[in-house]
């Protein structure tokens, strides 16, 4: 009994609470991805950036914060400069929108011209970003680090297997929770925001119903904006922010919207938490599990990993061509455009 | 004779800059009628009916809705003027359910709907009992229900309709013409182009037989449908 | 003005300002330039046969570049003694498990029909397939990992001559496109352009990791070379005298040479790509390929197999990326999987491309020098415009010291901001398509 008890310790401490915590993370930049899809119709690849870009001005307003003595208790300071990132991303975008994008679309232009003009854009964020911050790690989380630390956890329970759950997970959960719920009451209960789903739905009968599309642009540019930089902030608070790391996140959240289906919010929210619990367990080293598990002439001496630690991003890659292929339109069925 | 309720007077135009579909061709609907628009295969039905809402240039003629001159308004203006017109495809939302499809016709409205909405409900009692179902779940007769009844939500001035009954089963039809002869009865003129014209022309108080774009015949329906010319052009003798 | 006199004077321009780099810089940043830029230019024709001829927007580029200096490796390197004997046998026929296995989970779900039956067997053949292939390969792996894994620790290559390395790149590049593109060139824009993305990480991120295969993150030096050694030449006599006479040095005479020689050879490949990429575009086959990138639905109601024609494209195109992958991993004289960065990468050969013209091969060699040179010399040019921004500013002022140091980070925002002005102002490029 003991034993299971271990296994399952072991088993939350490194795979479950670090899959549930990234996943809300993929999940929060998704739902950014899945949305500009669904009513502007086209994958934005500068979404990393902009994610990057906002977590950028949190920080400085964090640092800001801290050079004046405002803390936030056990809580980082993050969470208060959080607001005014959002604010700032968002004129980034509704900037870039206004001029840059909006050409295209009164042009009608196809989608993959959009696609490559957000390859630009996306490379301005990356170097405006790193010329602002710089390209090193940065640091700015600080308040309590766990909520409950391994040794704590040990000391709790007698457990072998320690249990660390930090607060910076924690956060991550409980924002994004509280995020995922305001945007569904928002497209599902409001008249903008079924305004949206309803542009998104049949841009041509949305017209005709009299909604207004510059509107919905806009709306669903603050939105994404606010999504990018709370996602951005807490990977960056959970673990580290340095520019490059959003270039590379950019694809597994891109994975996450596909597989969840393209235009569909539940959808970014599914195939956020697939691919992050499939990067996870496939490339956990399963030993130590199994070997609480199971009796012990079975132990196994290899790590039983299935892929190694490098191979993290073509996991999601793997899936994402998977579900392409056999089922294009993701989990949730998406549009495809 | 009076000025019709909504009139599309010798109209003349085309798609864009293209050729003219449209030959002095002349549509209208009195307050109360159902007008039906008939005609062999592209005849111009649709084309006709487009033209009067607004989706093509008229190069010559004009609309008038109650006594106003519209030619120059956009579909949306229109639609704000009090024309309702349901597309022969891609006409609800089919991610959403049907109750938030009626939501959407009602977008335009700053007042309270939810009036309407339960006489909506009333002509099609259908909708009422799947409300909360997603409206691309529902079989094709009943689209067509939620199609009309969300354009019905701005409680416009005129109806109309672009092949209500196009690729349904002829049960279906029956139906669908009693709801439409239903919503007439509210008092709502309607416009409608309908390729089943000898259903059509039986409930139509006015009928247009378009071909190649220009008038054909014009008269009731009971007169169109015993008209022998008529009747051996495409009614099948 | 006619066209191939204002062509001519595009590229009059781009020499003059490479000229100009070798005088304000020095001659070995000119050749470097002019040789990378040779390299780009045949990656932008390559990647100009896939959009400009069909349409298809690649964003998995250095995957084929990558393959392209693993072939370099595969084919010029010597095989390591001891290596074949230790493992080569057992990972040769682990791959071929492996690759059965798929072929065979393959073959059961498109010939059985869809049941619980056929997911259980699909599921248990590739699981069962999995793990025996680990158990060979694992093994096998670790024997040839063992062998001297400070000089060598991997299977090695065939010890062939280096310059038919650079057509083996493209064979490589076209054999893994082949299959890419079986799969996924039924999917619509942006997914494909996702796809590839994907693919060209997998790609590099087994170069990475497969230590057995090109050594890994611990790379490759010593590649051989079709140009002789500086240091060779700079014990060598008869080239000294001549250096001399012509005003240089020693030194700097032997790697001006040696980037000459490479200038040369890139030059001959260009050029025979390149008339290869016209009269392909001039053929009846090349006004077919472009009839079906604009109106797609008519090609196919008319009876072209659409997808197949795009798959004949995807492959050349990346066989092209594939040589100049191997021609730039020779000019480096070593393979660094490390230093390929997809998206980046990529992104820029794009900007030639457009910027050059996309659908013109003229157009894209002109973008591939011009945009390779402006990449280069953003850096030197920033540093003197910060200069001169903050001359005013006293040292040790820290705006000064950032501005300064964030010249680096200007490159890439350059290349954005030209990449998005040429689409919205000239979007068809400097030399557009006919």
């Amino acid at each position: 009994m003991i034993d299971f008890l271990n296994a399952f310790v072991a088993l939350s401490n490194f795979v479950l609470i670090p899959a549930i915590s990234y996943g809300a993370q993929l999940a929060l930049g998704a739902l950014g991805v899945t949305l500009i899809y669904g009513i502007l119709r086209f994958s934005n690849f500068a979404h990393g950036d902009t994610m990057a870009f906002g977590a950028m001005c949190t920080i400085l307003v964090t640092w800001l914060f801290q050079s004046w003595g405002i803390s936030f208790g056990p809580l980082p300071t993050a969470l208060l400069a959080m607001p005014f990132g959002i604010l700032a991303t968002m004129g980034l975008v509704l900037f870039t929108d206004r001029y840059v994008y909006k050409f295209y679309r009164d042009q009608k232009a196809k989608p993959v011209i959009l696609v490559i003009v957000s390859l630009g854009v996306m490379f301005i964020l990356n170097g405006l970003v790193r010329f602002i911050i710089g390209p090193n790690d940065q640091r700015f989380s600080d308040g309590e680090r766990f909520i409950i630390s391994v040794r704590e956890f040990k000391a709790l329970t007698g457990l072998k297997e320690g249990l660390a759950f930090k607060t910076t997970q924690g956060i991550t959960i409980v924002t994004a929770v509280i995020v995922v719920i305001a945007l569904f009451w928002f497209l599902n209960r409001t008249r903008t925001g079924k305004s949206m789903r309803a542009y998104s739905d049949n841009e041509d009968l949305a017209l005709l119903s009299g909604i207004n599309p510059e509107r919905v642009v806009l709306v669903t540019w603050l939105i994404v904006a606010a999504l990018a930089t709370i996602a951005g902030t807490l990977y960056g608070l959970d673990k580290s922010f340095k520019p490059f790391i959003f270039l590379q996140l950019l694809l597994p959240v891109f994975a996450a919207a596909i597989v969840g289906g393209l235009g569909s919010p539940l959808g970014a929210i599914a195939g956020g938490f697939t691919i992050a619990f499939s990067e996870v367990m496939i490339t956990y080293a399963w030993k130590k599990v199994a070997t609480y598990v199971v009796p012990e002439s079975w132990a196994p001496d290899t790590l039983v990993q299935l892929l190694s630690t490098d191979y993290k991003f073509a996991v999601s890659f793997v899936i994402l061509i998977i579900v392409l292929l056999f089922r294009p339109t993701g989990l949730f069925a998406g549009k495809s455009v | 004779m009076s000025e019709p309720f909504l009139i599309g007077d010798s109209m003349t135009g085309g798609y864009g800059n293209g050729p003219d579909i449209l030959h002095e061709c002349t549509i209208a609907v009195n307050k109360g009628e159902i007008a039906v628009i008939v005609g062999p295969n592209g005849a111009g039905k649709s084309t006709g009916m487009k033209a009067v809402f607004g989706m093509l240039n008229l190069n010559k003629g004009s609309v008038r809705l109650d006594g106003e001159d519209i030619t120059a308004l956009s579909p949306q203006d229109r639609v704000v003027k009090g024309m309702g017109f349901v597309p022969q495809t891609s006409n609800i939302f089919t991610s959403m359910t049907v109750e938030e499809n009626l939501e959407m016709g009602a977008f335009i409205r700053r007042d309270d709907y939810k009036d309407t909405m339960t006489q909506i409900y009333d002509l099609f009692p259908i909708l009422k009992e799947k409300r909360h179902q997603a409206a691309g779940e529902l079989s094709g007769g009943q689209r067509q229900q939620v199609a009309v009844g969300r354009a019905l939500m701005t409680q416009p001035k005129v109806l109309m309709l672009d092949e209500p009954t196009a690729g349904v089963s002829p049960i279906v039809m029956d139906e669908l013409f009693d709801r439409i002869i239903e919503v007439a009865r509210t008092g709502i003129p309607i416009l409608m182009v309908e390729q089943n014209a000898r259903q059509a022309l039986e409930i139509a108080d006015k009928g247009y037989v378009l071909v190649q774009g220009a008038n054909a015949f014009t008269g009731t329906g009971k007169e169109l449908l015993a008209d022998p010319e008529v009747r051996k052009s495409f009614l099948g003798g | 003005m006619s066209d191939s006199v204002r062509n001519t004077m595009y590229f009059a321009g781009v020499a003059l300002l490479i000229v100009i780099t070798g005088f304000v810089q020095s001659w070995n940043t000119a050749l470097f330039i002019l040789n990378f830029g040779l390299i780009s230019a045949i990656m932008a024709l390559g990647v100009n046969l896939q959009w400009g001829f069909a349409g298809l927007f690649n964003v998995g580029i250095m995957g084929f570049v990558a393959l392209g200096g693993l072939a370099t490796v595969l084919v010029s390197m010597p095989a390591t003694p001891g290596a074949w004997q230790a493992g080569g046998a057992s990972v040769i026929g682990a791959l071929v498990l492996g690759a059965a296995t798929v072929v065979a989970a393959v073959i059961l779900m498109t010939n059985m029909k869809a049941s619980k039956l056929r997911s259980f067997s699909v599921f248990g053949v590739l699981v069962v397939g999995f793990f025996v292939y680990r158990g060979l390969f694992d093994p096998a792996v670790g024997l040839i990992e063992e062998i001297d894994p400070a000089a060598t620790g991997y299977l090695g290559g065939l010890g062939l001559p280096v310059l038919l390395a650079w057509p083996a790149g493209g064979l490589l590049a076209a054999a893994v496109a082949w299959l890419i593109g079986k799969t996924a060139l039924g999917l619509r824009s942006d997914y494909l352009a996702i796809a590839t993305l994907g693919i060209s990480e997998i790609i590099i991120a087994v170069m990475k990791n497969e230590d057995w295969l090109g050594r890994g993150v611990k790379n490759v030096v010593g590649l051989p070379r079709p140009a002789p050694y500086e240091v060779d030449l700079q014990s060598n006599a008869a080239f000294i005298e001549r250096a001399n006479g012509l005003g240089f040095d020693a030194v700097t005479a032997s790697t001006l040479w040696v980037k000459l020689i490479y200038a040369g050879l890139f030059t001959v490949v260009l050029v025979i790509l390149f008339v290869m990429a016209q009269r392909a575009l001039h053929s009846p086959w090349g006004r077919m390929m472009r009839a079906i990138r604009d109106n797609e639905f008519a090609a196919e109601a008319m009876g072209k197999n659409v997808t197949a024609r795009h798959l004949q494209i995807f492959v050349l195109g990346s066989a092209v990326c594939g040589i100049a992958g191997a021609m730039m991993t020779t000019l480096d004289g070593q393979l660094t999987p490390g230093t390929y960065q997809p998206l980046r990468f990529t992104f820029l050969i794009w900007v030639m491309v457009i910027v050059g013209g996309s659908g013109n091969n003229l157009g894209s060699v002109l973008g591939g020098f011009l945009i390779w040179w402006l990449w280069v010399m953003v850096e030197p040019m920033g540093s003197v415009l910060m200069k001169f921004v903050t001359y005013g500013m006293a040292d040790g002022y820290w705006l000064k010291d950032h501005l300064l140091e964030s010249v680096a980070h200007m490159r890439l925002l350059t290349m954005g901001l030209v990449l998005l002005l040429v689409l919205r102002f000239s979007p068809r490029g400097l030399i557009p398509e006919k």
